[in-house]
Formats: structure tokens, C-alpha cells, sequence
């Protein structure tokens, strides 16, 4: 197998659960990185070098933005519900705090904060996944932080915009 | 030449806590944090968040992979996109009447039964359901003639399941272009005119459990049996589609099937 083929096998486990962060549905989040590795597949050419891990990054962060522009074309949208995640009872009572926490954020501002502390990309990292200067990337994770701190204090989303 | 040191910023707490600040600030935050209840509450609520986010779904990067993630399998299949491309597609076929079949007929490869099936009922499901005065071609009172029919185009014996228990009446069936020749569409309707459709075609994918799909405001459950997929849509919750699919499930017996 090329060390093409091997870098994208050694990012799915990686790829899955950033998805699974980014969508919070397992069928949803699996269908994202399968499209994502069939682009990946069939971009070869387009790879020249560098991270693989940041290109297949890249490639999933786009596909979901265009997945959720074209659901938003057909109002109202359905997100689909928590599915069968077993951890849903009791004692992970916080889990589905952060899953409503993640899902009042803006996407590029949810995907910023994945990539930082989920996925462990560097912030030079996710500008260039995200296509953006740094200075964006941690104005969109600083605002991540505050939305989710502001939503788990008081359980609704926050008006006031912490500065 | 200054003795004091710089204050700390925002951007410098955030890459304190991800491992982003130069080594010759780090003393200078750790001071200000002394010194600070505020800043040092909002370093410790974000770092909560993190272990809280890391707690919910970093396992996942530990499960087995699915097979279907198989490299090879997918350079030999694909998805080709079908997936949000039908997406795309309905919504052009709703505003724009034929357009969403001709974008569909572009796409000559279908590769994934699951997909390709629940889509196309659901479009039909989205398409039919809003009719108020053609919903069907043939209406529940000729449901005898209305099988047999249908049976005769998609080349096995159906049957139109008797939902009933679920308060749901037979409004009628159509006949319809499928993934892979005909397709039968029946539709059903509870007193408050909430609709369910039931779709079935020939598929030539292996078996499965039943699925679930969600497309728009609509949502469908999927089996194979035997070699017909079956796909149950409607704008209900999972839990009260699940109930349609399972009754209807129970009376598409293949054992039964192709008897009369």
C-alpha cells in the first residue's frame, strides 16, 4: 500500500470522531468521513505533500458545511436526534450537556474548537484547514468558549456577546 | 528597559491552556492567573470543557474501524456523492418540477442501495403526500385491483399491509420509475392526515436490517428481504416510523411472498 493509501487509513479513527464531534449523529458523521475518503481517493493528484491528516481535516470541515447549506435550502431542517448512544443515562448526564453546549455554536466556530482541543491541531493548523488568518481561528475559538461556558451556566444560549 | 510586565490577554489565556504560548510568557500567566479570580475561573471553566469534550468522544478514535471505511472497497465504489447531491437535487426537483429527476439520471452510477432507495422514496414521498386531489392513481377502493397491478410491474406479489392498528388508512398506490426498474408506492393516513408511504422495488443488495434515513423534513426506515428493499417514509418521529415500519415489516413476509 502506498503512504498515501496508509496516511489516510491511520486518520479514520481520527476522522470519525472529530465527525462524530462535529455532526453529534454516528450515521451522519460515518457518511462524512466515507465521503470524505472517496475524495480523498480520487484527489490523489491534488495531494502535494505535507500534513495528510490537515488535507483529509480540510476536505471533512468543507463537505459538512456544504452538507448543512444544502439541508438549510429546504426549510424547516430536521437535525436528526441523539440516535443510540449508549452513554445517554445518568451518570453521563454531562455528555448531553456538551453535545446541546457544541450544537448552539456557529459551524466554523464548533469546528475551530474540535480541531484545537479534540483533534490536537496547532492553530497555524486549523487556518489553514479552515483557510483563514490565525487571528480569525482564535476569535472563533474564543467565542466558542464563551457560548459554551454562557450555555452550561445558565442552560440557554447566551445573548450577551462576551467580549 | 520596562520592569513591568505585559499585561495578559484573551488570545494569551487561550494559548496558555492549548499549548500555544512561547515558554517566556508562560511565568507572566501563571502570575496574572495568581492574581486574577476572574481570569483564572474562565481558564478553569474552559478546561472543563475540554475534558468534557474529550471524555464524550474520544473513545470513538478507539473503536474497531467499520468495514465500510475499507479503502479498497471504496476506490472500487464509491459514493460518489449521491448522498448530499440527492439532497441538492430534491430541493431543485420541489422549486423546479422535472429539473430533480434529470440531475438524478445524471448520476448513471448507484452504487449504494441504502442510500439511493431511501432517497428516491422519500422524494416520491415529499412529492405525493402534498397532493390533495391526485395523491394516487389508484385509490384504496379498487385495493384489490391496485395490487395485483402493481405486483405485475414490479415482477413479485405484494401486498398492501393492513395498518389499522396504527390508525392508519390505505389512501390508494402508484406506480413508480425506481433505482432499478418499477417501484410500487402505496400511501396510508392517519384522521389527522398525517401521511406514510410505503415504497418497494427489486434490489440486488444482500440483506439488511432496517436502516434510518433522514432527508429534509422526512424521514424513512430501509430493509432488504429476499431481493425487494422496503422503505417506509414519513414525517414522523423515529419512534412512531419505527412502529409503521415494524407492522408493515411483519406483513411483507417473503414466505408469503410470490404464494398467490
Amino acid at each position: 500500500m502506498s503512504a498515501f493509501r496508509q496516511g489516510i487509513e491511520a486518520t479514520i479513527p481520527a476522522l470519525r470522531r472529530y465527525a462524530r464531534a462535529l455532526t453529534r449523529d454516528a450515521e451522519v458523521a460515518d457518511d462524512l468521513v466515507q465521503d470524505t475518503l472517496v475524495r480523498a481517493l480520487r484527489s490523489e493528484h491534488l495531494f502535494h505533500g505535507g500534513d495528510i491528516r490537515s488535507w483529509l481535516y480540510t476536505i471533512l470541515t468543507n463537505l459538512n458545511r456544504n452538507r448543512l447549506r444544502s439541508l438549510a435550502r429546504r426549510p424547516p431542517l430536521t437535525v436528526i436526534g441523539d440516535d443510540d448512544a449508549p452513554d445517554m443515562a445518568g451518570p453521563e448526564a454531562g455528555s448531553r450537556d456538551i453535545e446541546r453546549a457544541l450544537a448552539s455554536l456557529v459551524e466554523d466556530q464548533r469546528a475551530a474548537l474540535l480541531l484545537v482541543v479534540l483533534e490536537g491541531l496547532t492553530y497555524r493548523e486549523v487556518a489553514e484547514v479552515q483557510g483563514v488568518p490565525i487571528g480569525t481561528v482564535m476569535s472563533r475559538l474564543a467565542r466558542a468558549r464563551a457560548q459554551i461556558r454562557a450555555f452550561l451556566d445558565d442552560e440557554r444560549p447566551a445573548l450577551r456577546r462576551v467580549k | 528597559m520596562n520592569e513591568r510586565p505585559l499585561p495578559v490577554t484573551e488570545d494569551e489565556l487561550h494559548a496558555y491552556i492549548d499549548g500555544e504560548l512561547p515558554a517566556d510568557r508562560r511565568g507572566a500567566v501563571e502570575a496574572w492567573l495568581e492574581a486574577h479570580q476572574d481570569d483564572a475561573n474562565r481558564v478553569a471553566a474552559w478546561r472543563a470543557q475540554i475534558e468534557t469534550i474529550r471524555a464524550r468522544y474520544g473513545a470513538i478514535a478507539t473503536e474497531p474501524i467499520p468495514a465500510r471505511f475499507d479503502l479498497d472497497r471504496l476506490m472500487r465504489n464509491g459514493r460518489s456523492w449521491r448522498g448530499w447531491a440527492a439532497v441538492a437535487a430534491l430541493a431543485a426537483f420541489v422549486v423546479g418540477g422535472a429539473a430533480g429527476w434529470g440531475i438524478r439520471d445524471a448520476t448513471s452510477e448507484r452504487p449504494n442501495g441504502f442510500q439511493t432507495f431511501t432517497l428516491d422514496a422519500i422524494d416520491a414521498h415529499t412529492l405525493y403526500t402534498v397532493e390533495v386531489r391526485h395523491p394516487v392513481e389508484v385509490p384504496a377502493s379498487e385495493a384489490d385491483h391496485l395490487v395485483q397491478w402493481l405486483s405485475k410491474r414490479v415482477g413479485y406479489q405484494l401486498r398492501a399491509p393492513d395498518l389499522q392498528r396504527l390508525g392508519l388508512k390505505l389512501v390508494g398506490g402508484r406506480l413508480l420509475p425506481g433505482p432499478t426498474g418499477a417501484a410500487a408506492f402505496f400511501m396510508y393516513e392517519n384522521v389527522s392526515g398525517e401521511r406514510f408511504t410505503i415504497y418497494s422495488a427489486r434490489s440486488n443488495a444482500p440483506d439488511t436490517a432496517m436502516r434510518y434515513n433522514v432527508s429534509g423534513k422526512c424521514s424513512a426506515f430501509y430493509w432488504v428481504d429476499g431481493d425487494v428493499a422496503y422503505v417506509v417514509s414519513g414525517q414522523a418521529d423515529r419512534e412512531q416510523l419505527s412502529k409503521v415500519a415494524t407492522a408493515a415489516y411483519e406483513q411483507f413476509d417473503p414466505r408469503t411472498r410470490g404464494n398467490s
